[in-house]
């Protein structure tokens, strides 16, 4: 493939050197979290340095590719993408009583990761083309809603509430973005709000249980709660100056269930205290809003949605993820982009990048 | 390639500032968050996470009970009083170790053993060193608790069963959960260390049985004495399970074994409910929940008569002369013979270049259907299954449920056997011989059962033709006393066999029972009519001079399998059994005495005979 010279002009530095800062910042992080856990094998920040390498190389190739590739074939990827959330369901591997991986060969990788992206290319295929009058209606949207709610249905059977949510979330902030008419947005909302009722009364008695923990962890005060106010305790006791590098005690003490994953944050509070957290958090404020810039300022509707469906995955992702762990947020199972442990995340997320890095360095282009 | 639709770009912009407003709002959210949490609650946090204050204490639920058909409790929870320690606090105070083991006699060495191989323990949990306490030991811990920082001494339910190994096998055990089984745990979540049911009903049931587990949250000084609870969550207890059934049954049927092995099912017929389940030799339930020795374990496994398997289910053994009733049924609905039809017994069968013989020497002449099913003629029934054939007995044996699983809700239920000319094909790649047809038509060779499944063969034959799937579990009831589940009887299948031929091998069985030559006498009683078939499986094949009167003199483990299985009363049954003594030699002597005392006990009647003359009863002690 001939490469133009302008995109290495145009090539978008400084997101590249954000994402690669937060990165190395989790690796570290990581080191210092999984010090003192017991393990065979590899340990997890090597193996986490082998996805984010096998992810930055993904995400020049995604790059580097013109954007208009990923349009002609979204509602393809969508469907792949679908496809394996029905093996997964038919053939995954079940752990800690859910049903998310698939093994293929010594590998065993996520689908439901990279349903989050081939929904974001599936939905900024379908609403490319503008809306006829200034804005969408109810009845432009049968088919999104279609798009959204297979993959959520087959998301929520395995069980993963968390993946759900970001389908759900980034599915109205596109909404949001190509601009749908505000009475329709009201009639969702309030037959959403007159379906959630009828819907919980189909839950058992455990799931309605599981659901309002996640609103209220002190109703679990053995569980979620019990992990909640270990993770308050973990980051408040780093202070503003952080208990130090290597120096945690409570997140290496294990009592977090998930320290290398959703409660990654926890163990950067404790070590950086306030200073640590607030730096990592600025850059994932400049990376999500050089996101949104490189969605304004995209050159076509595809490019712009695309991009922007990316910077909400993202933010949810980020905001949810610390707000869990600092007490404000519900306890759903979310991990922090760069930061978590996990392959098939790093790399749904280097994509999602990739994505943004090659709708940036083409808006010059015609 | 699609269009580029760079106009309407505009729409964008607009709602760009509202964004930027909206993420803005998100991060300041997150910022006063931390600030309250690392500025200015940082200090307590700090102290709270230096001292490790905040500490989870379980509380496991009382597993459901399980009662008889009548109520009574065979398997509850008592309390005991267990003794932890928490390695994190000895720490400071590495007394303490030394200390315990004075008060509780054991040595300190033995403790610390148990300290260190505990793995992959969550942070300050506490290490179990003592289970079951005495109440002397109690009060010595208690009255130092003080002295004592780091030592937990908790009360915790613990699997009790008042009436030792009775019906240890449908009861089943209880064990420590295991890797495989955590993960495998979907809905539930176990924690590591539960006892997890893991044989018998215990095992099948472990969903209604096991409650929810409670806890609490507490707050926990430098010493790791308690200060006070944050949070509560109370265990709810399991459901209680009514079983099918009846101590007093059960309790006369495993009597009725003395120190013999083998197994002994009861069961209604017309509901397959089990009324009584006996394997011999047993277990004690408890001994896999409390810490096993490794002797007792050891003893368990290699008892080379199987305590820990369920022979009703799970042993597979040639069916004997039981088997007669499917060949007779074979031969009457193929046409092949009508009860009239007459076949001469000398005692032995010349057929290819054997003698087959009659367990009767000298044979008993000239003998129609009903006498060769009541005296157990071997003789007549090679010519029966000759003129049959191996694959139409095979066909009969298939209806009535033999050579697959019955399906009865405990683990390990064994298909046992039935073979014919297709089978031995594929599993031999030889062709059937006719000769084996003579074997099998008595029940021997190939032919393999379970006590199961004479049983449902007996039941169906009770039933005329209906077999009921045989359970053990009535319904299962919450603490309130309110029915969760029912298991109601469930119509297995009817098998495709006319009344005429059921009336036939009815009678017979009755005959079998209380006629004058009648192999079973021993099973006889004196105020209901019992009906049922003997057998005896043979474990090696004897030379043909053996006389079989001469079974006492052979080594144990050589000796035949006594079978019996009946139901009673003829006219309305009530109960269907079956019994198998493993080597007990001979089904009238061995096996039918242990069903009598259990029919007679079920129908309320006395368990004796009416009188024989004195020279039958040695003759037919040694029937086949």
């Amino acid at each position: 493939m001939q490469i133009d010279r302008r995109l290495f002009i145009h090539f978008d530095w400084t997101l590249l050197g954000v994402a690669l800062v937060i990165a190395s910042i989790g690796i570290l992080n990581l080191y210092s979290a999984t010090a003192t856990m017991e393990m065979s094998g590899t340990p997890l920040y090597l193996k986490q340095v082998f996805w984010l390498l096998l992810g930055l190389t993904v995400m020049v190739t995604i790059a580097f590719i013109q954007y208009r590739f990923y349009s002609d074939f979204a509602y393809l990827i969508y469907f792949v993408a679908l496809f394996l959330l029905i093996i997964v369901l038919g053939y995954g591997i079940i752990t800690s009583g859910a049903q998310r991986w698939l093994k293929i060969g010594p590998f065993s990788f996520q689908p439901s990761e990279f349903v989050k992206i081939s929904l974001i290319l599936a939905l900024a295929k379908f609403f490319h083309r503008p809306p006829e009058r200034k804005d969408y209606s109810l009845k432009h949207l049968p088919l999104p809603f279609l798009l959204l709610f297979l993959p959520m249905a087959l998301i929520l059977k395995q069980p993963d509430l968390g993946t759900a949510i970001i389908l759900l979330l980034v599915f109205f902030s596109i909404l949001i973005f190509v601009k749908i008419r505000w009475s329709s947005l009201l009639t969702i909302g309030l037959t959403g709000a007159a379906a959630v009722p009828l819907l919980w009364g189909f839950l058992k008695e455990y799931q309605k249980r599981r659901i309002l923990t996640f609103f209220n962890p002190d109703l679990d005060p053995l569980g979620a709660g019990y992990h909640l106010i270990q993770s308050k305790i973990a980051i408040g006791s780093g202070g503003i100056m952080g208990k130090g590098f290597m120096k945690g005690t409570q997140c290496k003490l294990g009592f977090l269930p998930e320290q290398q994953t959703d409660f990654i944050f926890s163990a950067l509070g404790e070590e950086w205290g306030l200073i640590g957290s607030l730096f990592v958090i600025g850059l994932y404020f400049v990376l999500i809003f050089w996101g949104l810039r490189i969605a304004v300022q995209a050159k076509d509707r595809f490019g712009a949605i695309l991009a922007f469906g990316v910077v909400a995955m993202l933010f949810w992702h980020v905001f949810i993820n610390i707000g869990m762990v600092l007490g404000i947020m519900p306890v759903v199972g979310i991990p922090l982009p760069l930061l978590s442990y996990g392959g098939s995340f790093m790399i749904s997320t280097l994509i999602g990048i990739g994505l943004l890095l090659s709708v940036s360095m083409r808006r010059y282009l015609f | 390639m699609m269009e580029l639709n760079t106009q309407r770009m505009e729409d964008f912009k607009g709602i760009y500032k509202y964004l930027v407003i909206f993420i803005g709002l998100a991060f300041f959210l997150i910022f006063i968050r931390l600030w309250s949490l690392q500025v200015l609650k940082g200090s307590d946090l700090r102290r709270l996470s230096e001292n490790n204050c905040i500490r989870l204490r379980e509380n496991p639920a009382d597993r459901g009970m399980l009662l008889d058909r009548n109520g009574r409790i065979l398997a509850h929870n008592r309390p005991s009083y267990e003794v932890y320690l928490v390695p994190e606090d000895l720490k400071v105070n590495p007394g303490v170790v030394m200390e315990v083991a004075r008060l509780l006699n054991i040595p300190p060495e033995e403790i610390e053993e148990r300290l260190r191989t505990q793995k992959r323990r969550a942070p300050f949990k506490p290490v179990k060193i003592k289970s079951d306490i005495k109440w002397n030991e109690l009060v010595l811990l208690e009255s130092n608790r003080v002295h004592l920082p780091g030592l937990i001494v908790d009360v915790r339910p613990r699997r009790a069963y008042d009436y030792g190994e009775l019906a240890s096998h449908l009861i089943g055990y209880l064990g420590e959960i295991d890797e495989n089984e955590l993960k495998q745990a979907k809905e539930a979540t176990y924690r590591m260390g539960a006892l997890i049911g893991k044989y018998g009903v215990e095992y099948r049931w472990e969903n209604d049985l096991r409650g929810v587990d409670g806890g609490r949250q507490i707050e926990v000084d430098a010493l790791g004495r308690e200060i006070r609870p944050l949070g509560t969550v109370e265990p709810f207890p399991g459901n209680n399970l009514i079983l099918t059934i009846d101590l007093d049954l059960q309790q006369t049927a495993e009597e009725a074994f003395q120190d013999k092995n083998g197994a002994l099912i009861a069961m209604d017929p017309k509901t397959g409910h089990i009324l009584a389940m006996v394997s011999k030799p047993s277990f004690p339930p408890d001994i896999f929940a409390r810490n096993i020795l490794q002797e007792e374990w050891k003893s368990l496994v290699e008892n080379p008569h199987h305590p820990l398997q369920n022979k009703g289910i799970q042993g597979q053994y040639p069916a004997g002369s039981v088997f007669k009733i499917v060949t007779a049924i074979a031969g009457l609905e193929s046409g092949m013979i009508t009860p009239n039809t007459q076949f001469n017994c000398t005692g032995a069968f010349h057929y290819g270049n054997r003698d087959f013989r009659c367990w009767k020497q000298g044979g008993h002449g000239a003998i129609s259907l009903h006498r060769a099913i009541v005296e157990s003629c071997d003789v007549y029934f090679y010519q029966v299954g000759l003129k049959v054939g191996v694959d139409l007995i095979a066909q009969y044996a298939n209806e009535f449920g033999l050579g697959k699983v019955i399906g009865i809700s405990l683990p390990h239920e064994k298909s046992g056997t039935v073979p014919s000319s297709s089978w031995k094909k594929k599993r031999f790649g030889v062709p059937w011989y006719s000769g084996e047809t003579l074997s099998f038509s008595v029940g021997q060779g190939y032919l393999n059962a379970t006590p199961l499944q004479l049983l449902m063969l007996i039941s169906g034959v009770a039933n005329g033709g209906k077999q009921y799937l045989p359970q053990v579990v009535e319904r299962v009831e919450n603490i309130y006393g309110e029915k969760l589940k029912e298991y109601p009887p469930v119509e297995l299948r009817r098998a495709n066999v006319s009344e005429k031929t059921f009336q036939m091998i009815q009678e017979a069985l009755r005959g079998a029972v209380n006629d004058p030559h009648g192999t079973g006498w021993t099973c006889s009683l004196k105020e209901v009519k019992v009906a049922g078939k003997t057998g005896t499986a043979q474990v090696i094949r004897l030379p043909e001079n053996f006389k079989r009167g001469d079974m006492n003199r052979v080594p144990l483990k050589f000796r035949d399998h006594a079978w019996f299985a009946a139901y009673a009363p003829f006219e309305d049954p009530k109960i269907s059994i079956a019994v198998l003594v493993e080597h007990g030699g001979f089904g009238a002597s061995a096996a039918a005495p242990i069903a009598k005392k259990v029919i007679a006990k079920y129908l309320n009647v006395e368990p004796s005979s009416p009188v024989k003359a004195k020279e039958t009863e040695n003759d037919l002690d040694h029937a086949d």
